[in-house]
């Protein structure tokens, strides 16, 4: 059997390829394709705890975070045309209309 | 979950992950990311989540991947110009990255004396166990869900028409 440390570093090792794409890409849509990746990471924490502890709740979280995730996708995807159709770019570092 | 079972899976999930975000063309990324999400739902099936497997290929990789690939190919975007920012991002990932794998390290050292695992109720992550658990115990937080999914699809609409 595989200790729950070894699904957490994996969970922590997906989250990090999550963080060093929002970091490092700059095209808004791969920005938003991290970000769910790390939702993902998170998730497999979840799951691997709640298999450890043999107790639902960790699943049922996970049931919220995929719909919140759903949600979350439904209007940053509709923000993201409505931008583009405005300013012709996906480009984060051009998107600068609300910097101080 | 066995070590075989485990490293299988774990190793082409962080390939292809790193594919996601590593690959300069978007439509790539998005297909690489369903790879990853149904890898994961191998995954979950291997952690006794049955009900959460079938849900991550219905939801994700079915309703979410499907309006990513329909707002990149909307857009017609070309393969991006400049992957790699010329600012300090690039150094503040690595630094971040080093401090979570010595975290992770850390983890990985006490994991040693952990408890063991407890033992499983009779139907663990079943539909039944999951659906009747959301339907008494969750039943304000799952419907306040579905508040959020009305509104998000409402504002979503509105955004779109504008």
């Amino acid at each position: 059997m595989v200790p729950i440390s070894y699904h957490l570093i994996l969970s922590g090792i997906l989250f990090t390829i999550g963080v060093t794409g929002v970091l490092l890409r700059r095209n808004i849509i791969i920005i938003f394709m991290a970000i769910e990746l790390m939702l993902n990471a998170v998730n497999l924490s979840f799951v691997a705890l709640a298999r450890h502890f043999g107790n639902m709740d960790g699943q049922i979280i996970v049931f919220f975070v995929m719909s919140v995730a759903a949600a979350e996708v439904a209007v940053g995807l509709a923000i993201i045309l409505l931008v583009f159709r405005g300013r012709e770019t996906v480009n984060a570092d051009e998107l600068n209309l609300m910097r101080w | 979950m066995d070590f075989v079972t485990f490293f299988a899976l774990a190793i082409p999930l962080v390939v292809i992950a790193i594919m996601v975000i590593a690959h300069p063309s978007p439509v790539y990324s998005a297909l690489f990311l369903v790879l990853t999400l149904f890898l994961l739902a191998v995954y979950f099936l291997f952690l006794d989540a049955h009900m959460v497997a079938a849900l991550q290929i219905i939801v994700y990789a079915g309703a979410i991947m499907v309006l990513f690939l329909f707002v990149i190919m909307l857009l017609n975007l070309q393969s991006d110009t400049q992957p790699t920012p010329s600012r300090g991002l690039g150094r503040a990932a690595i630094i971040g990255g080093v401090i979570l794998v010595a975290e992770l390290g850390l983890l990985l050292q006490r994991s040693s004396s952990e408890q063991a695992e407890s033992a499983l109720p009779e139907n663990f992550g079943t539909v039944e166990a999951l659906g009747s658990q959301l339907f008494t115990t969750y039943l304000l937080p799952f419907e306040i869900t579905g508040i959020l999914l009305l509104v998000a699809v409402v504002g979503a609409v509105v955004l779109a028409k504008r």
